[in-house]
């Protein structure tokens, strides 16, 4: 049989998506953020969704997932995507509208926008990564970095006297009345992508069930930010990251 | 004959917004502008013409809502007090930058910090010189009546949309409390998806297979693409000031002094013209009608008939910066202004003038 014989489409058993562009990711080898734009990317399109789709990138890493995902896209001011996403989604209910953002930009100056969208109920998506560090200005303390855990900014480990305590902010958006569904999920390992993928899925279906808005936190790695290898960053996220910041539904209604 | 209704300054915003087919208002609480969203909610318009209205959780949220919703090219406004504008800079800045449409309104009280709930005119230099980061305008539109609140928000989001750009009514605590008969104009629809769709192919509705995709950034990471972003703000902003500058003039044809006042300051000069007519003096008056652009030319126009010029403000001397650059030294401009939310008398102000022309 011959090479040609075998490179058929029936015989193709898996695609990239045409959602996702042919540019090349400015993100680090290793870094989570290119396999969640690919998850997102292949919900949009296995559901069929493109035209319907608004999405929000937020300021840091992930400013330019406009240049990876094929769609119509928003880019906030730092941590107002949720702001954005409201207005999109209220002005047009029969449009998809999801978030994307990272830990500073959700879990520090966007508190407030991300705390009420969710309270209000917006029927959107929010794709939260967590990385517990900042990425794009040189690896500083973000609200979810770890005690102990060396950044820019806290360069002899974070002690929570001097920087305060690493911020679960997931568990308190599962305390709002105005989210359904709260998750946290990673793509480290085949398994864990795959049940990553299936909840963002959910949260895309959810908001147009009027159910309230889906919350996907994935805890990711930032290899460049942490000075660990791709594999060792993997490692480590399991060993310290996941005690905190542990996987699995929190709320699903 | 067209209806017409008793109304405040700060009501006549928000009936204007449902007639002229508002998309969306986004806003918080502050004194003295508080009636705008009041008188929103009263009306429902969600469930008349689908317009969208919602309490944000501070201006910083409502600015960014604009953002959201003009990206989808939908005609969105909030209005605030000048606390709160200092809080949506940052995304007006965002706005201009990513040459997005909105209405802002900014009921003006006295600052800064806290300052106080009464009128003021202090934040004149905010409006016309940015306000937020980098170099960028907003059209600024200051209205001296209820009727003025009521046609400029038709008139802020027709320039808004011509030039993508954010458009402010900068009014004050005056023009937004009190009472006038307003002459409510014949009603626009909302304008459709469809519509928005054909008339503004930038707008983030959603991609279809037959076209880009449409990003909203005001982001260049590229040093020569960033400054060409920079250049074309800079031509639109010199087009406003070609085409867009509007003003009003009182006894100006023979006037040998000018008083130059906008919003409620130039209500009370009209009557100090009036008194200063009765008593000789040859005096007109100039009000200001959009502040960027400002009515340079107008001024320079003037100036070879003028002895002197004063501007009258709510604040410690900021037009006149404007008035003094405009007329380049060739006659002397004064200033009169009070502070703290004092509003002076015709009679006050007629002092001041007549001190003014004795020097």
């Amino acid at each position: 049989m011959d090479i040609k014989d075998i490179i058929k489409p029936e015989n193709r058993v898996y695609g990239k998506t045409p959602l996702l562009t042919d540019n090349v990711m400015h993100y680090c080898p290793g870094c989570s953020h290119g396999t969640v734009h690919k998850l997102i990317a292949e919900v949009i399109d296995e559901m069929g969704i493109q035209e319907q789709t608004i999405g929000v990138s937020p300021v840091g890493c992930s400013v330019f997932a406009y240049n990876y995902l094929d769609i119509d896209w928003q880019q906030a001011a730092h941590g107002r995507a949720p702001a954005l996403a409201t207005a999109t989604k209220r002005l047009h209910p029969e449009k998809y509208v999801f978030t994307y953002q990272g830990d500073g930009d959700l879990a520090s100056i966007g508190t407030a926008e991300i705390m009420h969208a969710c309270n209000r109920g917006e029927n959107i998506v929010v794709i939260f990564i967590n990385n517990a560090i900042y990425g794009m200005t040189g690896g500083q303390m973000a609200p979810t970095t770890l005690i102990g855990m060396k950044t820019a900014t806290t360069p002899y480990g974070r002690d929570p006297k001097l920087h305060g305590n690493p911020l679960k902010i997931t568990e308190l958006i599962a305390q709002l009345d105005g989210t359904c569904f709260v998750t946290r999920q990673s793509v480290h390992n085949p398994g864990n992508v795959r049940k990553a993928k299936k909840a963002i899925r959910k949260a895309f279906e959810n908001s147009m069930m009027d159910k309230g808005t889906s919350f996907v936190e994935i805890v990711g790695t930032c290899n460049s930010g942490w000075k660990l290898s791709p594999v060792q960053s993997n490692e480590w996220m399991v060993e310290n990251m996941f005690p905190k910041y542990p996987l699995g539904d929190i709320k699903d209604i | 004959m067209a209806e017409k209704i008793l109304m405040k300054g700060n009501e006549a915003i928000a009936h204007a917004a449902i007639r002229c087919g508002c998309d969306g208002y986004f806003g918080y609480p502050i004194t003295p502008q508080s009636e705008v969203m009041e008188t929103l909610m009263e009306e429902k318009p969600w469930e008349t013409t689908g317009m969208v209205v919602l309490q944000a959780e501070s201006e910083t949220s409502s600015i960014n809502m604009l953002y959201g919703g003009a990206c989808c090219a939908k005609k969105v406004m909030t209005s605030s007090s000048s606390p709160g504008i200092s809080l949506m800079c940052e995304g007006i800045s965002y706005l201009a930058g990513a040459e997005l449409p909105c209405l802002v309104v900014n009921v003006v009280r006295g600052g800064p910090g806290l300052g106080t709930i009464q009128p003021g005119q202090g934040d004149y230099f905010q409006a016309v010189k940015g306000g937020g980061h980098g170099d960028y305008k907003t059209i600024v539109l200051a209205p001296s009546s209820a009727q003025e609140m009521y046609d400029f928000v038709d008139l802020s989001f027709e320039l808004a949309f011509k030039y993508r750009t954010p458009a402010m009514i900068l009014a004050d605590g005056i023009v937004g409390q009190m009472m006038e008969t307003v002459e409510l104009r014949p009603i626009k629809p909302r304008i459709s998806n469809e519509e928005i769709i054909a008339k503004y192919p930038w707008a983030t509705t959603g991609k279809p297979q037959n076209r880009k995709q449409n990003v909203i950034t005001s982001l260049a990471m590229d040093a020569a693409v960033h400054e060409k972003l920079n250049q074309n703000l800079q031509e639109k902003y010199k087009i406003m000031e070609r085409d867009e500058v509007r003003f009003e003039t009182v006894n100006c044809e023979d006037a040998e002094h000018l008083i130059i006042a906008y919003g409620c300051m130039a209500r009370i000069c009209e009557s100090t013209v009036e008194q200063a007519r009765k008593e000789g003096i040859k005096v007109g008056l100039l009000r200001p009608i959009t502040l960027f652009p400002f009515p340079t030319n107008e001024i320079k126009r003037l100036v070879p008939q003028l002895k002197t010029i004063m501007s009258v403000e709510l604040s410690a001397g900021q037009m006149v910066e404007d008035i003094r650059l405009a007329v380049n030294g060739k006659v002397p401009v004064n200033f009169f202004g009070r502070l703290g939310g004092i509003v002076p008398s015709p009679e006050e102000v007629l002092d001041a003038f007549k001190q003014s022309i004795s020097k």
